[in-house]
């Protein structure tokens, strides 16, 4: 290499190690923002309003805007910060408490969501286990069936179960015609219908993980469970049902949790007559226009649910890591 | 080895699509009834469809509805990747716990809550209720799927691929534009579609974020379905419904069409 | 005593016209759609035989293991296990086990439930149980694991859990597919022996399935080579080795030389093969290959002997040049290019650490082997 090569190329890796350390910083820097950019909006867009809801659910109705008091602020100096923190009061909660609707509508919840979570398992685990069976070049097509409604609107999918389920509705007409039923059934505006509602709504909440963790079940541990002496039925509840159990779990969470608070299936297929603390919720708002209460409610049925939250939160760290 | 599929199998397969369908197709088939009575056939008409598109209201909504969900689709989908690679890439920060918890809490947290919650938060900062209020809510909810969606791409993601490129001397961001995007793309897109049709379907958040003008096509179809079932709402969601699907199949198709040219060139080239 | 016998020598039931057959495959068919994965294929494995079934992937050789396990049936064709016809008996009633190439334990039960599966099927009673599952847990030196779940274990010993389920029912047959498969070389060479005294102390019949000839050799008394869902040979390990019986075989077991050619006259098992280009090969292995017929000579490479001059007084030699030199350590493989292109592969044994005047790469070499050291293959 000739001296003037080696000069130029030893000052060209100069500039390059020059340029790497100011890249570096830069590299520094970019990577934090990927931290701090989602990390800052989700704080401020998820984690505050929190805050804000549980800050509201203590003070007191007002005919205002905003149309509750006190409104926090600084305006006043510190000293009527203070005194805008006495006026805060536990007063929603009792309130909540001592009257039979509300405890009622939580109460109810639980187990409308509670019993909605089984039927769904009983109508997903069938479809799931059949789809982790199905020819291997079919199962991509069949996946995508199940997710497809999904991506249909979830009102118009809840609005499509009116037209069937009226009292003179589409089922009821089948049924009167083929003579099972001589009187048309009232589901609609029942509880039964708000089954129905979350079971189809949320089908492919429970089959999705159902199917993820059947299907990359290795099928030799049933093949060496028939092979010691264990007849297909019972090798099902020994080895398959226990080891989808984490799809059971997820799918379970993703059913229960949102359907608790559900608004639009009561709202829409459950009618008058049923109580949802969901639909309690919404009218508080924006019938009654009590925003402490209906926040209050908030704060309660978050608490009601935070356990599951995080049961689900743990479910979903454990997958991914099972997946690295 | 693979499994037998049973006629048991085969049943509850069938059973279960019958009811994930036939909901929507009857919905589709009564919204071309000449009837005003939405469950009495009457005869095949389109009779509704065009007084849809004479429906101001309508229009209007739809049109709010679908700026809100191109903007907030596209927001959520930056912050959202952004999300993943930090739930992937960062294991250990200060406060990670905390983060993944706001990523993952959105997906099931009852509609009713994160609704009441940012509307408070946005009366509290004092912004108008509207077209920003929702889209800002949509991003928000949304971003998490997206977050979901490619973070679970992001994991099966081969490292080696990274390290090579940065072994051939290219730096971490330009590793990400020329390497890592282009591979975990698909996982983008499909993230960006989940969060478009999130936002497009939207009732709850939307009621208690938007204001006077800026009510959406869900706000809209809910308000009129309260009043009673009708032709016309069903041509609204048979159009609704087509959109989707149709954009649903074509991504799907162009996927598996990507995917069968792939193994083609692979045969070919395994033959020489 | 001359022999290319097996090591077992007073165990031979397949030479003893008396013997019953403990399993018979007879002319099995098995076949996937359009795929004949078993062709109107028939075997005989005789009780407390270890007995492999060797060949490539795909080859079907897994299939016959699955047919005889009940995971599959027969297209055509009958299974025999001890004189009864497994035509239509499920899995879960036949008396043999499999122990699983993946192995297939149970990843939410631990060590002990594990083995004890199979006997809880049986209604055994618990305290049997108890002990049966020591007494195996013992087997495979794995007491204090017994509390472990599966992916608490290292490789060896899931593979021995394995091992210990599969072998608690104390079945007629067990069934190893590829058993080692997944273990490292040197874990692999102590486990043949350990599944060759397993073997032995329980006295069961094993098939094993492998792909791993070193493996089949070590362990078996015999082997089915199997080829395209075809048996090709059955032998004992030496007879597969020493007397192929077809090129594929020969081709297949070990590595070997091979010249095409006529024989050229013969007589009484000695003859001469015309391999063209001026090479004659004297054979005293020709069998009943009659003259003018096409052949194959195959010779192994440890028989071949190589030097830098003609051996004096040898029947068959050729001379060409070292063009690859492979130096293993226990033996050095060398490349000799025949005058005629045609490549020998020659092996010697180090047995001295020092070489005096060793050959290297383009020297002029000459192979030479003995009249008795090759065979001749007519398939």
């Amino acid at each position: 290499m000739s001296n003037a090569a080696v000069t130029a190329a030893a000052s060209s890796r100069a500039a390059a190690a020059g340029k790497s350390a100011l890249a570096r910083l830069g590299e520094a820097f970019v990577g934090r923002l990927v931290i701090i950019i989602p990390y800052l909006w989700l704080v401020f867009f998820f984690l505050i309003p929190f805050v804000i809801v549980f800050k509201i659910s203590l003070s007191q109705t007002a005919i205002a805007i905003p149309p509750y008091t006190p409104v926090l602020g600084f305006g006043d100096g510190l000293s009527g910060f203070v005194a805008q923190l006495r006026q805060l009061s536990i007063d929603n909660y009792v309130w909540l408490t001592q009257d039979a609707l509300y405890v009622n509508a939580y109460v109810t919840s639980v187990i409308v969501a509670a019993i909605s979570t089984v039927l769904t398992l009983l109508v997903g685990y069938p479809i799931a286990y059949g789809m982790a069976r199905a020819p291997a070049m079919l199962r991509p097509t069949l996946l995508m069936l199940v997710i497809l409604p999904f991506w249909t609107s979830f009102l118009i999918r809840v609005y499509a179960w009116i037209g069937i389920l009226k009292p003179e509705g589409l089922l009821n007409q089948l049924l009167l015609a083929t003579g099972v039923i001589s009187q048309p059934l009232i589901i609609l505006n029942t509880y039964t219908a708000i089954f129905i509602g979350i079971v189809y709504s949320y089908l492919p909440f429970m089959v999705l993980p159902l199917y993820s963790s059947l299907e990359k079940m290795d099928y030799s541990l049933i093949e060496a469970a028939k092979d010691l002496g264990c007849p297909p039925t019972s090798a099902f509840w020994k080895i398959t049902f226990p080891l989808s159990l984490p799809g059971v779990i997820a799918g379970c969470l993703l059913v229960f949790i949102p359907a608790v608070g559900e608004f639009v299936i009561p709202d829409l297929l459950g009618g008058s007559q049923t109580l949802m603390i969901g639909k309690t919720l919404w009218n508080e708002f924006f019938a009654n226009r009590d925003w402490p209460v209906s926040s209050a409610v908030a704060v309660i049925l978050l608490l009601l649910l935070i356990v599951p939250i995080m049961l689900f939160q743990r479910a979903q760290a454990r997958a991914q890591e099972q997946d690295k | 080895m693979t499994p037998t599929w049973s006629r048991f199998n085969i049943a509850s397969i069938v059973l279960g699509f019958a009811f994930l369908y036939l909901p929507i197709v009857l919905l589709v088939v009564f919204s071309f009834n000449e009837s005003k009575l939405v469950t009495v056939w009457g005869g095949f008409s389109t009779k509704w469809y065009v007084s849809l598109f004479h429906n101001q209201g309508l229009m209007d909504a739809t049109w709010v509805t679908a700026r809100v969900a191109v903007i907030s689709a596209t927001v959520a989908t930056v912050l959202g990747t952004l999300a993943a690679l930090t739930l992937t890439r960062y294991t250990r920060f200060k406060g990670r716990m905390l983060f993944s918890g706001m990523v993952f809490a959105p997906l099931v947290m009852p509609e009713v809550i994160t609704g009441l919650s940012l509307l408070l938060l946005f009366v509290a900062i004092g912004l108008d209720r509207g077209f920003l209020t929702v889209t800002l809510a949509h991003i928000t909810l949304t971003m998490c799927f997206v977050a979901v969606v490619v973070q679970s791409r992001l994991i099966t993601l081969d490292r080696s691929l990274e390290e090579a490129a940065m072994d051939l001397g290219a730096p971490p961001v330009k590793t990400f534009f020329q390497i890592t995007l282009p591979v975990i793309m698909p996982a983008i897109v499909s993230g960006w579609m989940l969060a478009f049709t999130l936002s497009l379907d939207d009732l709850v958040i939307a009621s208690f974020t938007s204001g006077p003008g800026a009510t959406t096509l869900p706000m809209k179809i809910y308000s009129q379905v309260r009043l009673g079932v009708t032709p016309e709402i069903n041509a609204a969601c048979t159009i609704l419904i087509a959109v989707v699907a149709v954009g649903v199949i074509i991504a799907s198709l162009a996927n598996k069409r990507r995917e069968a040219q792939r193994q083609r060139d692979e045969q070919t080239a395994q033959r020489g | 005593m001359k022999s290319l016998g097996s090591i077992r020598r007073d165990f031979a039931p397949w030479n003893d016209p008396n013997a019953k057959p403990y399993i018979q495959f007879d002319k099995a068919t098995k076949k996937f759609g359009d795929f004949t994965a078993v062709n109107n294929l028939s075997l005989t494995i005789f009780e407390r035989e270890f007995f492999a079934l060797l060949g490539a992937s795909g080859c079907g050789k897994s299939t016959l293991l699955r047919m005889l396990a009940g995971f599959e049936e027969p297209t055509a064709g009958r299974i025999l296990l001890d004189g009864q016809d497994l035509r239509g008996i499920p899995p879960y009633r036949r008396p043999v086990n499999m122990m699983f190439q993946s192995y297939a334990l149970f990843p939410h039960m631990t060590v002990e439930n594990n083995i004890a599966f199979g006997l809880k099927q049986d209604g055994m009673p618990k305290p049997e149980i108890a002990a049966r599952v020591g007494e195996m847990l013992k087997l495979v030196k794995l007491e204090q694991f017994a509390k472990r779940k599966p992916h608490q274990l290292s490789g060896g010993q899931r593979q021995r859990v394995a091992l210990a389920r599969s072998v608690a029912k104390r079945p007629k047959v067990l069934l190893l597919d590829e058993p080692l498969g997944a273990l490292d070389k040197k874990l692999r060479e102590e486990t043949q022996f350990e599944l060759m005294d397993l073997q032995q102390s329980l006295g069961l019949t094993f098939v094993v399935v492998t792909h791993d000839q070193e493996e089949a050799m070590t362990m078996a008394d015999r082997i089915a080579i199997i080829d395209k869902g075809e048996v090709m040979q059955v032998a004992t390990p030496a007879e597969v080795y020493e007397a192929p019986g077809s090129r594929f075989v020969a081709g297949f077991v070990g590595n070997v030389n091979m010249f095409e050619g006529k024989i050229a006259h013969g007589e009484a098992g000695a003859a001469s093969i015309d391999a063209g280009n001026g090479i004659t090969i004297r054979t005293e292995n020709a069998g009943d290959a009659a003259t003018g017929a096409t052949v194959a000579f195959a010779i192994r490479p440890e028989k071949i002997k190589i030097s830098s001059t003609r051996p004096a007084g040898a029947v068959n030699a050729i001379e060409g040049e070292v063009y690859d030199i492979a130096y293993l350590g226990d033996m050095t493989v060398y490349h000799v290019r025949l005058d005629d292109g045609h490549v020998v592969r020659a092996s010697t044994m180090n047995a001295a650490r020092i070489t005096e005047d060793p050959l290297s790469w383009n020297d002029r070499a000459w192979v030479s082997f003995r009249p008795d050291a090759g065979v001749v293959l007519t398939r």
